[in-house]
């Protein structure tokens, strides 16, 4: 296909599915704890909209709970509550390997470039703050064994 | 062109001067209101380009053979063609830059070379980053001080009776906008250039989003510098201009070097060339140059005076259309007559990206975002806004469809 006349069809109003709205309205696990195993702030330089992680992990590095909190669009938040319930249960190598792909899955529909940076605020926040998280815990007791 | 168009008479005419507009969008007509970002180009101003490149293309101030010569010829008309339309003295007071960004970049560096630590900048709170950015840096590694007037939430538009309290003998110029990319409030540029002058300082002006919207003349408007981008003015990209008064220029040393703006160079010493070519180091854009003439051209043939009521007209229509669908914040001066061209607002439970991701579905573009103009968004309390911005093409019809689309998406969101 011609690049210029190429009009992918990336969701539009399709987007805007009930299931979307209904997470952008009532995000889940949606607030800020006072203490946290770790957390983590990004920015979306495009736009501004700003989310914030925090992470609650046992000793073998899963996440037991999470709370997010910022401001965006419906697909930031969206991505971001559908994810928060994602990662639950989820070690840090399992959570790296979450892609693009599994937030556009969650979401259930297929962004344009532009879009796709609203949607992977959350995954990139999440997992800079595993990484701040292992960086802390590095040579600590908690991976000691690995 | 020499012959005289009306810009609101003629709205659909003057759309088909546009190739790019009679693209569909899923099947709706486009409709493009980012003009603010930058504007489509007329067929004037691509077969300029076309055929330059076809006809008569070479390097400019060097060869002695006709096709050098032709182009050197057309590149300096370009400046003068640019002089003429804004009002300067001749060409020796345009330099040609690669945009708005570029002009600030270069007129802060050789600015700030003559001043000293303590020294004053003053610009404000609405600026676009690329009149906020390089003064902010240059003043923390020159030890300047940089102030700022303040946004006025009760108007709209910035606390211009703080600027008389702000100035003082420090202050060494001040840089403010003429027409906001955000609020679309025009800058009472007459008594500020009066407040200025008086406290000798200088006046720098920037000019991206009123060149194309507003009748310009420098003189009468009393402005040191002028800054501005082609491509928000019909042109190509990578053109744009940086106008300083002859005296200044003169006694100002050049922030760039390199071939074209020497005059004599041996290994130890150099001097420069003739105003204005000692600012535009380097083969210059030369095509985009012609463009940009070509751009001023298309200008020509609709009175600025039209085209800024014309814009007004459609900033009522689109203004009125909004507001009666409720929970909608306008950015801004509340009256249409103090506005050009820009249009900022929210829709109430609606992030401006997701407005946007819908009104493309029907083939309507607006901006959404911060308008590199982080500072203001954080003064308007808001990470950011949508944003409509008109152009001499633009119809109540483009307006229309921007209003049924916003009233979709509160559907949508409700």
């Amino acid at each position: 296909m011609n690049a210029v006349t190429d009009q992918r069809d990336f969701a539009g109003e399709g987007m805007y599915r009930e299931h979307i709205l209904d997470h952008y309205k009532h995000p889940r696990n949606f607030g800020e704890w006072k203490t946290c195993s770790v957390s983590h702030k990004e920015l979306n330089p495009v736009c501004g909209d700003q989310l914030s992680f925090q992470l609650n992990m046992d000793e073998k590095g899963v996440v037991k709970d999470v709370r997010f909190s910022g401001q965006g669009c419906a697909i930031s938040i969206a991505s971001a509550s559908l994810l928060s319930d994602e990662i639950k249960g989820k070690t840090i190598d399992q959570i790296n390997a979450l892609s693009r792909d599994t937030v556009q899955e969650l979401l259930g529909v297929t962004l344009g470039p532009s879009r796709l940076k609203c949607a992977m605020l959350s995954l990139d926040t999440v997992k800079n703050a595993c990484q701040i998280y292992q960086k802390y815990h590095a040579g600590g007791k908690k991976h000691g064994g690995h | 062109m020499k012959t005289r168009a009306s810009a609101s008479s003629n709205g659909s005419r003057t759309r088909n001067l546009f190739p790019i507009l009679s693209r569909k969008m899923r099947g709706h007509p486009l409709v493009y209101l980012d003009n603010g970002a930058t504007t489509q180009k007329p067929s004037s101003v691509l077969s300029a380009m076309d055929s330059f490149y076809k006809k008569s293309y070479a390097n400019v101030h060097r060869g002695i053979h006709t096709l050098s010569e032709e182009a050197t010829v057309a590149y300096e008309h370009a400046h003068e063609n640019v002089a003429d339309f804004i009002g300067a003295s001749s060409l020796r007071e345009i330099v040609f830059t690669r945009g708005t960004t570029d002009s600030f970049n270069m007129l802060s560096r050789m600015l700030t070379q003559t001043f000293s630590r303590g020294d004053e900048i003053i610009v404000s709170q609405a600026e676009h980053h690329s009149n906020l950015v390089p003064w902010q840096q240059l003043a923390q590694q020159k030890g300047l001080k940089l102030s700022f007037i303040p946004y006025d939430s009760r108007t709209g538009e910035l606390h211009w009776e703080k600027l008389e309290k702000m100035i003082s003998k420090k202050t060494k110029v001040v840089s403010l906008t003429h027409v906001s990319n955000v609020l679309g409030f025009i800058s009472p540029l007459k008594k500020i250039s009066k407040l200025v002058h008086d406290h000798n300082a200088l006046l720098s002006v920037d000019a991206a989003q009123s060149v194309a919207r507003l009748p310009i003349n420098v003189k009468k408007m009393g402005v040191d510098f002028l800054s501005f981008s082609g491509h928000k003015m019909y042109g190509p990209t990578a053109s744009g201009v940086l106008y300083g008064r002859e005296d200044l220029f003169s006694s100002l040393e050049p922030a760039y070097y390199g071939g074209d703006m020497v005059r004599e160079v041996t290994l130890n010493k150099s001097t420069w060339n003739d105003l204005p070519w000692k600012f535009e180091p380097g083969t210059p854009p030369i095509v985009e140059g012609i463009g940009l003439g070509a751009a001023v051209d298309f200008l020509r043939a609709y009175p600025l005076e039209d085209i800024f009521s014309h814009e007004k007209k459609i900033m009522a229509h689109a203004m009125n259309g909004l507001s009666s669908l409720g929970n909608i914040t306008i950015y801004g001066p509340s009256s249409p007559e103090q506005r050009a061209g820009v249009l900022a607002f929210n829709v109430k439970h609606v992030h401006a990206h997701d407005l946007s991701s819908l009104l493309n579905e029907d083939g309507v573009a607006i901006r959404a975002g911060h308008h590199c103009a982080m500072p203001l968004m954080t003064a308007l309390n808001i990470p950011a806004s949508a944003r409509a911005s008109f152009a001499v093409y633009t119809e109540k019809s483009d307006i229309d469809a921007l209003v049924e689309g916003v009233r979709k998406a509160q559907t949508i969101f409700k």
